[in-house]
Protein backbone atom coordinates (compact mmCIF):
# COMPACT_ATOMS: atom_id res chain seq x y z
CA UNK A 1 0.00 0.00 0.00
CA UNK A 2 2.83 2.19 0.58
CA UNK A 3 4.07 2.04 -2.67
CA UNK A 4 4.21 5.25 -4.92
CA UNK A 5 3.15 4.23 -8.58
CA UNK A 6 0.21 2.64 -9.48
CA UNK A 7 1.73 0.21 -12.09
CA UNK A 8 -1.74 0.12 -14.21
CA UNK A 9 -1.37 0.97 -17.98
CA UNK A 10 -1.44 5.24 -18.31
CA UNK A 11 -4.42 6.00 -20.43
CA UNK A 12 -4.28 8.58 -22.71
CA UNK A 13 -7.58 9.43 -23.07
CA UNK A 14 -11.27 9.44 -22.55
CA UNK A 15 -12.50 5.79 -23.90
CA UNK A 16 -15.58 3.35 -22.87
CA UNK A 17 -13.11 1.81 -20.67
CA UNK A 18 -11.94 4.89 -18.16
CA UNK A 19 -15.85 5.49 -17.88
CA UNK A 20 -16.64 1.78 -16.98
CA UNK A 21 -13.41 1.76 -14.64
CA UNK A 22 -15.07 5.13 -12.92
CA UNK A 23 -18.67 3.60 -13.01
CA UNK A 24 -17.82 0.72 -11.07
CA UNK A 25 -15.37 2.42 -8.52
CA UNK A 26 -18.07 5.19 -7.91
CA UNK A 27 -20.68 2.38 -7.54
CA UNK A 28 -18.50 0.65 -4.85
CA UNK A 29 -17.61 3.72 -3.07
CA UNK A 30 -21.91 3.95 -2.44
CA UNK A 31 -22.35 0.79 -1.42
CA UNK A 32 -19.51 1.28 0.84
CA UNK A 33 -21.16 4.58 2.12
CA UNK A 34 -24.67 3.92 2.35
CA UNK A 35 -24.92 2.46 5.60
CA UNK A 36 -22.88 4.98 6.92
CA UNK A 37 -25.12 8.01 5.07
CA UNK A 38 -28.26 5.84 6.72
CA UNK A 39 -27.18 5.47 9.81
CA UNK A 40 -26.21 9.35 9.66
CA UNK A 41 -29.72 10.02 8.54
CA UNK A 42 -31.40 8.35 10.59
CA UNK A 43 -29.93 9.42 13.85
CA UNK A 44 -30.77 13.15 13.20
CA UNK A 45 -34.34 12.28 12.19
CA UNK A 46 -37.69 12.14 14.56
CA UNK A 47 -39.56 8.64 14.41
CA UNK A 48 -42.45 10.60 13.12
CA UNK A 49 -40.74 11.41 9.92
CA UNK A 50 -38.64 7.59 10.12
CA UNK A 51 -42.30 6.06 10.01
CA UNK A 52 -43.67 8.29 7.41
CA UNK A 53 -40.58 8.75 4.94
CA UNK A 54 -38.30 6.59 3.37
CA UNK A 55 -34.63 5.33 4.74
CA UNK A 56 -33.07 8.32 2.50
CA UNK A 57 -35.17 11.24 2.58
CA UNK A 58 -33.20 13.68 4.05
CA UNK A 59 -35.09 15.17 7.33
CA UNK A 60 -36.90 18.08 6.93
CA UNK A 61 -36.44 19.09 10.36
CA UNK A 62 -33.22 17.90 11.67
CA UNK A 63 -32.45 16.96 15.44
CA UNK A 64 -29.89 16.32 17.99
CA UNK A 65 -32.08 14.83 20.42
CA UNK A 66 -31.45 11.20 19.66
CA UNK A 67 -28.10 11.80 19.54
CA UNK A 68 -28.52 13.15 23.38
CA UNK A 69 -30.91 10.91 24.26
CA UNK A 70 -28.45 8.03 23.22
CA UNK A 71 -25.70 9.18 25.33
CA UNK A 72 -27.35 10.42 28.71
CA UNK A 73 -30.94 8.45 28.24
CA UNK A 74 -31.13 5.09 26.25
CA UNK A 75 -32.06 2.16 28.68
CA UNK A 76 -30.81 -1.28 28.87
CA UNK A 77 -32.45 -3.17 31.11
CA UNK A 78 -34.00 -0.93 33.88
CA UNK A 79 -30.79 1.14 33.77
CA UNK A 80 -31.78 4.19 31.59
CA UNK A 81 -28.15 5.94 31.74
CA UNK A 82 -27.22 5.86 28.30
CA UNK A 83 -24.63 4.35 26.21
CA UNK A 84 -22.26 6.56 28.19
CA UNK A 85 -22.07 4.18 30.85
CA UNK A 86 -20.43 1.91 28.03
CA UNK A 87 -18.24 4.39 26.51
CA UNK A 88 -16.24 5.26 29.95
CA UNK A 89 -16.51 1.56 30.48
CA UNK A 90 -14.56 1.05 27.08
CA UNK A 91 -12.44 3.63 28.03
CA UNK A 92 -11.30 2.53 31.51
CA UNK A 93 -10.46 -1.27 29.79
CA UNK A 94 -8.74 0.54 26.41
CA UNK A 95 -6.11 2.20 28.57
CA UNK A 96 -4.45 0.22 30.73
CA UNK A 97 -5.26 -2.81 28.22
CA UNK A 98 -3.28 -0.88 25.16
CA UNK A 99 -0.53 -0.15 27.34
CA UNK A 100 0.17 -2.86 28.69
CA UNK A 101 -0.08 -5.44 25.78
CA UNK A 102 1.83 -2.93 24.18
CA UNK A 103 4.43 -3.10 26.70
CA UNK A 104 4.52 -7.12 27.16
CA UNK A 105 4.68 -7.11 23.21
CA UNK A 106 7.86 -5.07 23.03
CA UNK A 107 9.33 -6.66 25.82
CA UNK A 108 8.80 -9.95 23.89
CA UNK A 109 10.03 -8.88 20.39
CA UNK A 110 13.25 -7.79 22.09
CA UNK A 111 13.99 -10.59 24.16
CA UNK A 112 12.98 -13.27 21.70
CA UNK A 113 15.35 -11.42 18.98
CA UNK A 114 17.96 -10.38 20.97
CA UNK A 115 18.70 -12.94 24.02
CA UNK A 116 18.53 -16.61 22.61
CA UNK A 117 16.71 -18.30 25.46
CA UNK A 118 16.03 -21.79 25.21
CA UNK A 119 12.67 -23.24 24.35
CA UNK A 120 11.78 -19.29 22.97
CA UNK A 121 11.14 -20.15 19.44
CA UNK A 122 8.83 -22.85 20.15
CA UNK A 123 6.70 -20.41 22.66
CA UNK A 124 6.54 -18.20 20.02
CA UNK A 125 5.74 -20.61 17.31
CA UNK A 126 2.66 -21.57 19.65
CA UNK A 127 2.16 -18.07 20.14
CA UNK A 128 1.32 -17.60 16.57
CA UNK A 129 -0.94 -20.59 15.86
CA UNK A 130 -2.40 -19.69 19.13
CA UNK A 131 -3.27 -16.41 17.11
CA UNK A 132 -5.92 -18.25 14.51
CA UNK A 133 -7.76 -20.57 17.26
CA UNK A 134 -10.92 -19.24 17.99
CA UNK A 135 -11.80 -18.00 21.45
CA UNK A 136 -14.55 -20.28 21.75
CA UNK A 137 -11.92 -23.19 22.42
CA UNK A 138 -10.07 -21.37 25.41
CA UNK A 139 -13.21 -19.48 27.31
CA UNK A 140 -14.58 -21.70 29.64
CA UNK A 141 -11.15 -23.19 31.15
CA UNK A 142 -10.60 -19.39 31.31
CA UNK A 143 -13.50 -18.76 32.93
CA UNK A 144 -13.12 -21.03 35.57
CA UNK A 145 -9.19 -20.35 36.20
CA UNK A 146 -10.30 -16.58 36.52
CA UNK A 147 -12.56 -17.58 39.08
CA UNK A 148 -10.35 -19.33 41.21
CA UNK A 149 -7.92 -16.01 40.16
CA UNK A 150 -10.30 -13.88 41.87
CA UNK A 151 -10.20 -11.71 39.02
CA UNK A 152 -13.71 -13.06 36.94
CA UNK A 153 -15.94 -10.30 36.02
CA UNK A 154 -13.47 -7.70 36.82
CA UNK A 155 -11.70 -4.76 34.83
CA UNK A 156 -8.58 -6.58 35.76
CA UNK A 157 -9.61 -9.98 34.65
CA UNK A 158 -10.74 -8.40 30.95
CA UNK A 159 -7.80 -6.02 30.92
CA UNK A 160 -5.53 -9.79 31.45
CA UNK A 161 -7.14 -11.39 28.91
CA UNK A 162 -7.16 -8.25 26.17
CA UNK A 163 -2.93 -9.07 27.26
CA UNK A 164 -3.03 -12.41 26.28
CA UNK A 165 -4.90 -12.42 23.04
CA UNK A 166 -3.09 -9.07 22.33
CA UNK A 167 -0.05 -11.15 23.02
CA UNK A 168 0.69 -12.86 19.59
CA UNK A 169 0.00 -9.96 16.85
CA UNK A 170 2.42 -7.63 19.45
CA UNK A 171 4.90 -9.92 19.63
CA UNK A 172 4.98 -10.42 16.18
CA UNK A 173 5.23 -6.75 14.99
CA UNK A 174 7.85 -5.98 17.82
CA UNK A 175 9.84 -9.31 16.91
CA UNK A 176 10.07 -8.07 13.07
CA UNK A 177 10.65 -4.95 13.67
CA UNK A 178 14.01 -5.45 16.34
CA UNK A 179 15.24 -7.92 13.33
CA UNK A 180 15.46 -5.14 11.08
CA UNK A 181 17.21 -2.88 12.90
CA UNK A 182 20.98 -3.57 12.76
CA UNK A 183 22.51 -5.81 15.26
CA UNK A 184 25.63 -3.66 15.85
CA UNK A 185 23.35 -1.41 18.14
CA UNK A 186 22.42 -4.35 20.19
CA UNK A 187 25.86 -5.52 20.42
CA UNK A 188 27.48 -1.66 21.29
CA UNK A 189 24.93 -1.43 23.93
CA UNK A 190 25.88 -4.84 25.22
CA UNK A 191 29.61 -3.77 25.22
CA UNK A 192 29.19 -0.64 26.96
CA UNK A 193 27.71 -2.76 29.89
CA UNK A 194 24.33 -2.48 29.44
CA UNK A 195 21.67 -5.43 30.85
CA UNK A 196 18.67 -7.00 29.60
CA UNK A 197 16.63 -3.53 30.91
CA UNK A 198 18.88 -1.13 30.34
CA UNK A 199 19.20 -1.63 26.86
CA UNK A 200 15.22 -1.81 26.28
CA UNK A 201 14.29 0.97 28.04
CA UNK A 202 17.37 3.35 26.67
CA UNK A 203 17.51 1.94 23.60
CA UNK A 204 14.74 -0.18 21.86
CA UNK A 205 11.86 1.70 23.12
CA UNK A 206 12.89 5.11 21.73
CA UNK A 207 13.70 3.85 18.17
CA UNK A 208 10.68 1.99 18.28
CA UNK A 209 8.19 4.86 17.24
CA UNK A 210 6.90 3.93 14.51
CA UNK A 211 6.22 0.14 16.06
CA UNK A 212 4.55 1.87 18.78
CA UNK A 213 2.39 3.61 16.86
CA UNK A 214 0.89 0.81 14.39
CA UNK A 215 0.37 -0.98 17.61
CA UNK A 216 -1.46 1.66 19.10
CA UNK A 217 -3.67 2.14 16.38
CA UNK A 218 -4.37 -1.99 15.95
CA UNK A 219 -4.95 -2.62 19.48
CA UNK A 220 -7.03 0.90 20.17
CA UNK A 221 -9.41 -0.26 17.65
CA UNK A 222 -9.26 -3.77 18.37
CA UNK A 223 -10.10 -3.76 22.03
CA UNK A 224 -12.35 -0.83 21.34
CA UNK A 225 -14.26 -3.60 19.12
CA UNK A 226 -14.30 -6.48 20.82
CA UNK A 227 -17.44 -7.62 21.90
CA UNK A 228 -17.28 -11.54 23.17
CA UNK A 229 -14.64 -11.20 25.83
CA UNK A 230 -15.97 -8.18 26.93
CA UNK A 231 -19.05 -10.00 27.58
CA UNK A 232 -17.70 -13.09 28.67
CA UNK A 233 -15.47 -11.53 31.17
CA UNK A 234 -15.65 -7.78 32.06
CA UNK A 235 -18.94 -8.39 34.47
CA UNK A 236 -21.94 -6.44 34.94
CA UNK A 237 -20.01 -3.40 36.05
CA UNK A 238 -17.78 -3.28 33.48
CA UNK A 239 -19.31 -4.50 30.16
CA UNK A 240 -17.99 -1.96 27.77
CA UNK A 241 -19.50 -0.26 24.79
CA UNK A 242 -20.14 -2.57 22.14
CA UNK A 243 -22.15 -5.26 24.47
CA UNK A 244 -24.06 -1.94 25.81
CA UNK A 245 -25.04 -0.88 22.22
CA UNK A 246 -26.11 -4.34 21.73
CA UNK A 247 -28.31 -4.28 24.72
CA UNK A 248 -30.20 -1.01 24.42
CA UNK A 249 -30.57 -1.79 20.23
CA UNK A 250 -31.92 -5.91 20.35
CA UNK A 251 -33.23 -6.65 23.73
CA UNK A 252 -35.18 -3.11 24.25
CA UNK A 253 -38.90 -3.63 25.19
CA UNK A 254 -41.46 -1.66 23.17
CA UNK A 255 -41.19 0.45 20.40
CA UNK A 256 -37.46 1.05 18.95
CA UNK A 257 -36.69 4.06 18.54
CA UNK A 258 -34.45 3.68 15.43
CA UNK A 259 -33.14 7.00 15.62
CA UNK A 260 -31.96 6.96 19.11
CA UNK A 261 -30.49 3.15 18.32
CA UNK A 262 -28.73 4.38 14.94
CA UNK A 263 -27.25 8.07 17.54
CA UNK A 264 -25.70 4.82 19.59
CA UNK A 265 -24.37 2.69 17.35
CA UNK A 266 -23.07 6.42 14.86
CA UNK A 267 -21.08 6.59 18.90
CA UNK A 268 -19.75 3.75 19.05
CA UNK A 269 -18.41 3.73 15.49
CA UNK A 270 -16.91 7.05 16.45
CA UNK A 271 -13.74 5.99 18.12
CA UNK A 272 -12.18 3.39 15.69
CA UNK A 273 -13.32 5.89 13.04
CA UNK A 274 -11.61 8.93 13.80
CA UNK A 275 -8.77 6.98 14.87
CA UNK A 276 -8.91 5.41 10.98
CA UNK A 277 -9.48 8.96 9.55
CA UNK A 278 -6.79 10.67 11.45
CA UNK A 279 -4.19 7.67 11.26
CA UNK A 280 -4.52 6.85 7.63
CA UNK A 281 -2.03 5.27 6.39
CA UNK A 282 -0.54 4.31 9.70
CA UNK A 283 -3.51 2.02 9.73
CA UNK A 284 -2.98 0.03 6.48
CA UNK A 285 0.18 -0.22 7.46
CA UNK A 286 -0.84 -1.90 11.54
CA UNK A 287 -2.98 -3.87 8.80
CA UNK A 288 -0.41 -5.39 6.76
CA UNK A 289 2.10 -5.60 9.67
CA UNK A 290 -0.21 -7.60 11.12
CA UNK A 291 -2.48 -9.07 8.24
CA UNK A 292 -0.27 -9.42 4.91
CA UNK A 293 3.38 -10.01 5.92
CA UNK A 294 4.37 -12.88 3.66
CA UNK B 1 0.78 -13.38 7.79
CA UNK B 2 2.75 -14.22 10.49
CA UNK B 3 5.92 -14.91 8.73
CA UNK B 4 8.38 -15.03 11.56
CA UNK B 5 11.76 -13.24 9.71
CA UNK B 6 14.71 -15.86 10.43
CA UNK B 7 17.09 -14.48 12.74
CA UNK B 8 21.22 -14.96 12.66
CA UNK B 9 22.13 -18.42 14.37
CA UNK B 10 23.98 -17.06 18.12
CA UNK B 11 26.44 -18.04 20.31
CA UNK B 12 24.44 -18.96 23.93
CA UNK B 13 25.07 -16.36 26.86
CA UNK B 14 25.77 -17.85 30.28
CA UNK B 15 22.71 -18.09 32.20
CA UNK B 16 23.43 -15.48 34.72
CA UNK B 17 22.80 -12.91 31.65
CA UNK B 18 19.82 -14.92 30.41
CA UNK B 19 18.04 -14.41 33.22
CA UNK B 20 16.40 -11.56 32.90
CA UNK B 21 15.11 -11.90 29.16
CA UNK B 22 13.93 -15.42 30.73
CA UNK B 23 11.81 -13.12 33.61
CA UNK B 24 10.41 -10.62 30.43
CA UNK B 25 9.25 -13.92 29.28
CA UNK B 26 7.47 -15.58 32.00
CA UNK B 27 3.98 -13.48 30.72
CA UNK B 28 4.41 -15.25 27.40
CA UNK B 29 5.82 -18.43 28.90
CA UNK B 30 1.95 -18.26 30.99
CA UNK B 31 -0.12 -17.07 27.87
CA UNK B 32 1.39 -20.46 25.92
CA UNK B 33 1.67 -22.93 28.76
CA UNK B 34 -1.51 -22.10 30.94
CA UNK B 35 -3.97 -20.13 28.31
CA UNK B 36 -3.19 -21.60 24.71
CA UNK B 37 -2.37 -25.10 25.50
CA UNK B 38 -3.63 -25.77 28.84
CA UNK B 39 -7.04 -24.36 27.94
CA UNK B 40 -7.59 -25.75 24.96
CA UNK B 41 -6.16 -29.29 25.94
CA UNK B 42 -9.01 -28.83 28.98
CA UNK B 43 -11.57 -27.87 26.39
CA UNK B 44 -11.40 -31.03 24.60
CA UNK B 45 -11.02 -32.80 27.96
CA UNK B 46 -14.56 -31.65 28.86
CA UNK B 47 -15.73 -32.64 25.33
CA UNK B 48 -15.44 -36.10 26.07
CA UNK B 49 -17.33 -35.67 29.56
CA UNK B 50 -20.65 -35.76 30.28
CA UNK B 51 -20.60 -32.11 32.30
CA UNK B 52 -23.70 -29.79 32.29
CA UNK B 53 -23.73 -26.78 34.26
CA UNK B 54 -20.22 -27.67 36.27
CA UNK B 55 -17.30 -29.61 34.50
CA UNK B 56 -17.21 -33.24 36.41
CA UNK B 57 -14.44 -35.53 34.87
CA UNK B 58 -15.82 -38.35 33.86
CA UNK B 59 -15.45 -40.03 30.43
CA UNK B 60 -17.96 -40.38 28.08
CA UNK B 61 -16.11 -41.25 25.44
CA UNK B 62 -17.83 -39.73 21.86
CA UNK B 63 -21.64 -39.63 23.56
CA UNK B 64 -21.37 -35.87 23.41
CA UNK B 65 -20.11 -35.76 19.72
CA UNK B 66 -23.46 -37.81 18.75
CA UNK B 67 -25.70 -35.55 20.60
CA UNK B 68 -24.16 -32.78 18.73
CA UNK B 69 -24.28 -34.23 15.06
CA UNK B 70 -28.06 -34.92 15.92
CA UNK B 71 -28.71 -31.66 17.48
CA UNK B 72 -30.62 -29.87 15.29
CA UNK B 73 -29.42 -26.60 15.91
CA UNK B 74 -26.15 -27.60 15.52
CA UNK B 75 -27.05 -29.10 12.18
CA UNK B 76 -28.19 -25.67 10.94
CA UNK B 77 -25.23 -23.37 12.13
CA UNK B 78 -22.66 -26.04 10.57
CA UNK B 79 -24.49 -25.16 7.63
CA UNK B 80 -24.56 -21.85 7.59
CA UNK B 81 -21.41 -21.86 8.32
CA UNK B 82 -20.75 -23.83 4.97
CA UNK B 83 -22.87 -21.37 3.22
CA UNK B 84 -21.86 -18.24 5.00
CA UNK B 85 -18.69 -19.26 4.68
CA UNK B 86 -18.32 -20.11 0.89
CA UNK B 87 -20.30 -16.97 -0.98
CA UNK B 88 -18.35 -14.88 1.84
CA UNK B 89 -14.78 -15.80 1.00
CA UNK B 90 -15.98 -15.58 -2.99
CA UNK B 91 -17.79 -12.33 -2.75
CA UNK B 92 -14.91 -10.80 -0.52
CA UNK B 93 -12.20 -12.25 -3.24
CA UNK B 94 -13.61 -11.38 -6.23
CA UNK B 95 -14.79 -7.76 -4.84
CA UNK B 96 -11.50 -7.07 -2.85
CA UNK B 97 -10.03 -8.21 -6.19
CA UNK B 98 -11.53 -5.94 -8.44
CA UNK B 99 -11.55 -3.14 -5.98
CA UNK B 100 -7.44 -3.73 -6.39
CA UNK B 101 -7.45 -3.78 -10.36
CA UNK B 102 -9.55 -0.75 -11.16
CA UNK B 103 -8.11 1.69 -8.40
CA UNK B 104 -4.69 0.56 -9.97
CA UNK B 105 -5.77 1.73 -13.39
CA UNK B 106 -3.91 5.18 -12.36
CA UNK B 107 -7.55 6.90 -11.74
CA UNK B 108 -8.48 10.23 -9.77
CA UNK B 109 -8.58 11.00 -5.79
CA UNK B 110 -7.09 7.28 -4.95
CA UNK B 111 -6.30 7.94 -1.92
CA UNK B 112 -10.10 8.63 -1.07
CA UNK B 113 -11.86 6.02 -2.86
CA UNK B 114 -9.44 3.57 -1.01
CA UNK B 115 -10.21 5.38 2.64
CA UNK B 116 -14.20 4.87 1.65
CA UNK B 117 -13.53 0.80 0.69
CA UNK B 118 -11.37 0.35 3.70
CA UNK B 119 -13.34 2.21 6.53
CA UNK B 120 -16.14 -0.31 7.27
CA UNK B 121 -13.09 -2.52 8.40
CA UNK B 122 -12.44 -0.31 11.45
CA UNK B 123 -15.86 -0.62 12.96
CA UNK B 124 -16.83 -3.04 15.20
CA UNK B 125 -18.81 -6.35 13.50
CA UNK B 126 -21.54 -5.16 16.23
CA UNK B 127 -22.14 -2.08 14.57
CA UNK B 128 -21.81 -3.56 11.11
CA UNK B 129 -24.48 -5.85 12.04
CA UNK B 130 -26.53 -2.90 13.68
CA UNK B 131 -26.57 -0.76 10.63
CA UNK B 132 -27.29 -3.42 8.13
CA UNK B 133 -29.95 -4.95 10.51
CA UNK B 134 -31.81 -1.23 10.01
CA UNK B 135 -31.01 -0.08 6.00
CA UNK B 136 -32.13 -4.18 5.65
CA UNK B 137 -35.47 -3.73 8.01
CA UNK B 138 -38.29 -5.08 6.20
CA UNK B 139 -40.94 -2.33 7.16
CA UNK B 140 -39.01 0.77 7.16
CA UNK B 141 -35.67 -0.11 5.08
CA UNK B 142 -34.63 -0.71 1.48
CA UNK B 143 -38.12 -2.28 0.85
CA UNK B 144 -40.03 0.86 1.61
CA UNK B 145 -37.64 2.90 -0.18
CA UNK B 146 -37.50 1.00 -3.53
CA UNK B 147 -41.69 1.41 -3.13
CA UNK B 148 -41.96 4.69 -2.43
CA UNK B 149 -39.97 5.04 -5.47
CA UNK B 150 -42.90 3.38 -7.35
CA UNK B 151 -42.19 -0.07 -7.64
CA UNK B 152 -45.22 -1.39 -5.29
CA UNK B 153 -44.91 -4.99 -4.87
CA UNK B 154 -41.28 -4.87 -4.51
CA UNK B 155 -40.37 -7.02 -1.72
CA UNK B 156 -36.89 -7.72 0.48
CA UNK B 157 -37.74 -9.10 3.46
CA UNK B 158 -34.86 -11.39 3.48
CA UNK B 159 -33.75 -11.01 7.27
CA UNK B 160 -37.21 -12.18 8.08
CA UNK B 161 -37.24 -14.78 5.95
CA UNK B 162 -35.74 -18.38 7.07
CA UNK B 163 -34.81 -18.99 3.70
CA UNK B 164 -32.74 -16.07 2.91
CA UNK B 165 -31.54 -14.53 6.18
CA UNK B 166 -28.17 -16.30 5.81
CA UNK B 167 -27.72 -14.24 2.82
CA UNK B 168 -28.04 -11.00 4.49
CA UNK B 169 -24.96 -11.86 6.66
CA UNK B 170 -22.95 -12.71 3.44
CA UNK B 171 -23.91 -9.11 2.60
CA UNK B 172 -22.66 -7.27 5.61
CA UNK B 173 -19.77 -9.39 5.81
CA UNK B 174 -18.53 -8.78 2.20
CA UNK B 175 -19.34 -4.92 3.10
CA UNK B 176 -16.94 -5.19 6.51
CA UNK B 177 -14.07 -7.23 4.86
CA UNK B 178 -14.20 -6.08 1.28
CA UNK B 179 -11.33 -3.78 1.85
CA UNK B 180 -8.92 -5.80 3.71
CA UNK B 181 -8.78 -8.00 0.74
CA UNK B 182 -8.57 -4.65 -1.46
CA UNK B 183 -5.51 -3.48 0.31
CA UNK B 184 -3.92 -6.57 1.02
CA UNK B 185 -4.21 -7.54 -2.98
CA UNK B 186 -3.55 -3.50 -4.12
CA UNK B 187 -0.02 -4.24 -2.44
CA UNK B 188 0.51 -7.23 -4.46
CA UNK B 189 -0.60 -5.72 -7.58
CA UNK B 190 1.87 -2.53 -6.98
CA UNK B 191 4.87 -4.89 -6.78
CA UNK B 192 4.14 -6.03 -10.58
CA UNK B 193 6.74 -4.83 -12.75
CA UNK B 194 5.46 -1.68 -14.97
CA UNK B 195 7.92 -3.28 -17.79
CA UNK B 196 5.42 -6.16 -17.83
CA UNK B 197 2.46 -4.37 -19.03
CA UNK B 198 4.77 -2.52 -21.85
CA UNK B 199 5.85 -5.86 -23.28
CA UNK B 200 2.39 -6.91 -22.62
CA UNK B 201 0.89 -4.09 -24.20
CA UNK B 202 3.13 -4.65 -26.98
CA UNK B 203 2.54 -8.16 -27.78
CA UNK B 204 -1.10 -7.46 -28.28
CA UNK B 205 -2.29 -9.05 -25.02
CA UNK B 206 -5.59 -8.36 -24.17
CA UNK B 207 -5.90 -7.15 -20.40
CA UNK B 208 -7.80 -9.86 -19.16
CA UNK B 209 -5.64 -12.21 -20.57
CA UNK B 210 -2.66 -11.04 -18.78
CA UNK B 211 -4.18 -10.28 -15.50
CA UNK B 212 -5.48 -14.11 -15.85
CA UNK B 213 -1.82 -15.55 -16.97
CA UNK B 214 0.12 -13.22 -15.37
CA UNK B 215 -1.27 -11.43 -12.78
CA UNK B 216 -2.78 -13.75 -10.81
CA UNK B 217 -0.25 -15.95 -10.83
CA UNK B 218 2.23 -13.34 -9.63
CA UNK B 219 -0.47 -12.11 -6.71
CA UNK B 220 -0.84 -16.23 -5.75
CA UNK B 221 1.34 -15.69 -2.00
CA UNK B 222 -1.58 -12.75 -1.32
CA UNK B 223 -4.44 -14.52 -2.26
CA UNK B 224 -3.53 -17.52 -0.26
CA UNK B 225 -2.93 -15.15 2.78
CA UNK B 226 -6.24 -13.36 2.05
CA UNK B 227 -8.42 -16.97 1.70
CA UNK B 228 -6.44 -18.29 4.90
CA UNK B 229 -7.49 -15.01 6.91
CA UNK B 230 -11.02 -14.95 5.37
CA UNK B 231 -11.52 -18.56 6.33
CA UNK B 232 -10.63 -18.27 9.82
CA UNK B 233 -12.68 -15.01 10.05
CA UNK B 234 -15.49 -17.33 8.72
CA UNK B 235 -15.17 -19.79 11.70
CA UNK B 236 -15.13 -17.12 13.93
CA UNK B 237 -18.11 -15.21 13.28
CA UNK B 238 -20.21 -14.30 16.22
CA UNK B 239 -20.22 -10.51 16.70
CA UNK B 240 -21.71 -10.29 13.38
CA UNK B 241 -24.72 -13.11 13.70
CA UNK B 242 -25.50 -11.52 17.67
CA UNK B 243 -26.09 -8.13 16.31
CA UNK B 244 -27.78 -8.83 12.91
CA UNK B 245 -29.87 -11.48 13.44
CA UNK B 246 -29.32 -12.91 17.03
CA UNK B 247 -29.50 -16.59 15.03
CA UNK B 248 -33.28 -15.65 14.06
CA UNK B 249 -35.49 -15.90 13.21
CA UNK B 250 -35.94 -19.30 15.10
CA UNK B 251 -32.79 -21.13 14.83
CA UNK B 252 -32.58 -20.11 10.91
CA UNK B 253 -29.18 -18.13 10.80
CA UNK B 254 -27.34 -20.21 13.99
CA UNK B 255 -23.40 -20.51 13.95
CA UNK B 256 -21.08 -22.76 15.57
CA UNK B 257 -19.51 -19.74 17.68
CA UNK B 258 -22.62 -18.44 18.91
CA UNK B 259 -23.92 -22.73 19.49
CA UNK B 260 -20.94 -22.72 21.90
CA UNK B 261 -21.46 -19.39 23.64
CA UNK B 262 -25.21 -20.14 24.42
CA UNK B 263 -24.60 -23.34 25.87
CA UNK B 264 -21.70 -22.42 27.74
CA UNK B 265 -23.81 -19.77 29.09
CA UNK B 266 -27.30 -19.75 28.67
CA UNK B 267 -27.92 -23.29 28.35
CA UNK B 268 -25.79 -25.00 30.84
CA UNK B 269 -24.68 -27.37 29.01
CA UNK B 270 -20.75 -27.77 29.19
CA UNK B 271 -20.58 -30.74 27.70
CA UNK B 272 -21.97 -29.69 24.41
CA UNK B 273 -20.71 -26.48 24.15
CA UNK B 274 -16.98 -27.76 24.46
CA UNK B 275 -18.00 -30.73 21.74
CA UNK B 276 -18.19 -27.57 19.44
CA UNK B 277 -15.93 -25.66 20.85
CA UNK B 278 -13.42 -28.69 19.37
CA UNK B 279 -15.71 -28.82 16.12
CA UNK B 280 -14.71 -25.40 15.68
CA UNK B 281 -10.52 -26.28 16.73
CA UNK B 282 -10.44 -29.06 14.05
CA UNK B 283 -12.13 -26.63 11.34
CA UNK B 284 -9.48 -24.16 12.38
CA UNK B 285 -6.90 -26.73 12.20
CA UNK B 286 -8.29 -28.49 9.15
CA UNK B 287 -7.52 -25.02 7.32
CA UNK B 288 -4.36 -23.64 8.56
CA UNK B 289 -2.50 -27.08 8.19
CA UNK B 290 -2.15 -26.87 4.70
CA UNK B 291 -1.15 -23.84 4.57
CA UNK B 292 1.54 -23.99 7.31
CA UNK B 293 2.85 -27.01 5.44
CA UNK B 294 2.93 -24.45 2.48
CA UNK B 295 4.67 -22.44 4.08
CA UNK B 296 7.23 -24.14 6.33
CA UNK B 297 6.63 -27.32 4.97
CA UNK B 298 10.06 -29.34 4.38
CA UNK B 299 10.01 -29.59 0.98
CA UNK B 300 9.34 -26.39 0.06
CA UNK B 301 11.52 -23.03 0.58
CA UNK B 302 9.34 -20.02 1.47
CA UNK B 303 8.46 -18.54 -0.98
CA UNK B 304 6.85 -14.81 0.21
Amino acid sequence: MTAAAPAGRRPKHVTWGRVGVYAFLICSAAFFLLPLWIMLLTSVKTMDEIRLGNILALPTDPTFQPWIAAWSQACTGLACDGIQVGFWNSVRILIPSVILSILVGALNGYALCFWRVRGADLLFAILLIGAFIPYQVFLYPLVRLFSVLGIYNSLAGIVVVHIIFGMPIMTLLFRNFYSSLPRELFNAARIDGGGFFTIFTRVMLPMSTPMLIVATILQVTGIWNDFILGLTFAGRENLPMTVQLNNIVNSAQGERAYNVDMAATMLTALVPLVVYFVSGRWFVRGIAAGAVKG
Amino acid sequence: MAIAIPLPARRRRPITRRLPAMLALLPAAFAVIVVYLGCMLWTVRLSFTSSRMLPTMDFVGFDQYARLFSNARFLISVQNLVVFGALFLIGCLVLGFLLAAFIDQRVRAEGTLRTIYLYPHAMSFIVTGLVWQWFLNPTLGLQKLVQDAGWQTFTFDWLVNREMVVYTLVIAGIWQSAGLIMAILLAGLRGVDEDLWKAARVDGIPTWRVYYSIVLPILRPMLITATVLLAIAVVKVYDLVVAMTNGGPGIASEMPAKFVMDHLFERSNVGLATACATFMLVTVIAVLAPWLYTQYGPSRRRTA
